[in-house]
């Protein structure tokens, strides 16, 4: 279905998409907020406690406080569908963004906040054993290694939250850095650090992951010496960061090598890709701070870059005032 | 038809011993995937109708036949029919998706 062209559609539903409806919402923009099917919250969705979120004086459950911005953004009209967007064309006046519900909206701008997906580790078996052992989300799937030795892949904050948090149930948690020390923020990699459940692999990268219907065990090889060694584990938790989500826009908006999108460059507003009417927050074009506050920081800037987009467009639209045609008068007359 | 809530203890009567395909959704209430592909399944049961049962079983509460199956990750959605596992889908997917794999099953 097509319906009529609308200001916004934004595209995502994380700190971003939600902060930047809420704030467009209020300026009257009545946007749409294409959330995703199974992805709607974005990553805060597969965490647990969020303890620096402010405002939460005890902390928030990532589910909790998605599902409340949703709520926030809805009060003052946005409208969110829980679809998936297949198709973007961005160029020109009006954008058109498809979805794979079969729905086709029209809109003057376009704010895209679709965040980051899970890097994974490139290895043969680690889309076959996907479910059976190999996860990215400890808080979905750490219950289920009661008692067991598993193994964390990664050495920043989340691979600390999540050995952390595995740490409630495995027997063991082998955190599997290439470098010698963790990249993680002090006080978590202190937790860590102090935590006996958890064991390092220091200089080590993991090369193999073995197991014919479930994991059994992960091969290591050491960074430094390039000596391999056997790991035993039924669990391996891959949180090696993230890649941003651009796959629907490249070619349409520039973006860096490494695929995220470009925005606030040549004297640009904050949010401005290089196609006018098309901002752009989150992860989606963060590689640097990836917080669930600067994301919903930048979701806030690209709401008001769009809004001051749609002013200038209403204002050049407006027939100039009979004043300053004095000619045109001369002529009625 | 809204879905079912199914235990260790009517998992066979309910499941296996079913006349129709059954779609269990292995889930658990801390688990944000299982959060957003509840309402696809909402959707999928009213849909289908009577042709499939959608069933819902809390891992947590419901070791036995979480750990039978094998599950060590949820969302699991599990396709039964006839008492045997068909069909397997691990993690939450878009409801194009799962309507094919039903279809798959009821062809």
């Amino acid at each position: 279905m097509t319906d009529s062209v609308r200001d916004l559609v934004i595209v995502g539903s994380g700190p971003a998409g939600y902060t930047a409806a809420i704030y467009a919402a209020r300026a009257g923009l009545a946007p749409v907020v294409v959330a995703g099917s199974v992805t709607a919250g974005g990553a805060l969705m597969n965490t647990t406690e969020v303890e620096n979120f402010p405002g939460f004086v005890d902390g928030v459950l990532g589910p909790d406080l998605m599902e409340t911005m949703r709520k926030q953004a809805e009060r003052f009209g946005a409208e969110i569908r829980y679809d998936d967007v297949t198709e973007v064309s961005l160029a020109g006046p009006v954008k058109t963004v498809v979805t794979g519900g079969g729905d086709t909206f029209r809109a003057r701008a376009v704010i895209l906040a679709t965040g980051s997906a899970y890097r994974e580790l490139g290895l043969p078996d680690e889309k076959r054993l996907s479910g059976h052992g190999v996860s990215w989300c400890a808080t979905c799937d750490g219950f289920f290694f009661r008692g067991q030795p598993v193994v964390v892949v990664g050495g920043g904050d989340s691979a600390v939250e999540e050995a952390t948090f595995l740490t409630r149930f495995a027997e063991t948690v082998t955190m599997v850095h290439r470098r010698d020390e963790l990249r993680a923020s002090k006080i978590m990699a202190d937790r860590a650090l102090a935590d006996p459940k958890i064991r390092f692999a220091w200089n080590s990268r993991v090369v193999g992951i073995s197991g014919r219907e479930k994991v059994s065990g992960v091969t290591l090889r050491d960074t430094v010496t390039g000596a391999e060694r056997e790991l035993e584990a039924t669990g391996v938790f891959v949180a090696i960061g993230h890649v941003p989500r651009s796959d629907l826009v490249v070619g349409q908006v520039a973006t860096d090598t490494d695929g995220y999108v470009l925005a606030g460059r040549d004297g640009a507003r904050g949010t401005a890709t290089d196609v006018p009417g098309v901002f752009a927050c989150g992860d989606l074009v963060d590689h640097v701070y990836r917080q669930a506050i600067t994301a919903a920081g930048t979701g806030c800037a690209a709401a008001l870059d769009a809004q001051h987009y749609l002013a200038d467009l209403v204002d050049a639209a407006q027939p100039p005032t009979p004043a300053s045609r004095p000619e045109t008068i001369e002529e009625t007359l | 038809m809204s879905t079912v809530h199914v235990t260790d203890a009517t998992f066979q009567a309910e499941v296996l011993k079913s006349d129709v395909p059954v779609l269990v959704d292995f889930w658990a209430p801390w688990c944000g995937p299982c959060r957003q592909v509840a309402p696809i399944l909402e959707e999928l049961s009213e849909t289908y109708g009577d042709r499939i049962k959608v069933a819902k079983l809390n891992t947590d509460e419901n070791p036995q036949v979480s750990q039978a199956y094998g599950i060590i990750s949820i969302p699991t959605l599990n396709i039964y029919r006839g008492g045997e596992l068909v069909k397997q889908v691990i993690g939450a997917r878009p409801k194009p998706v799962l309507v094919a794999e039903i279809e798959s099953v009821l062809a």
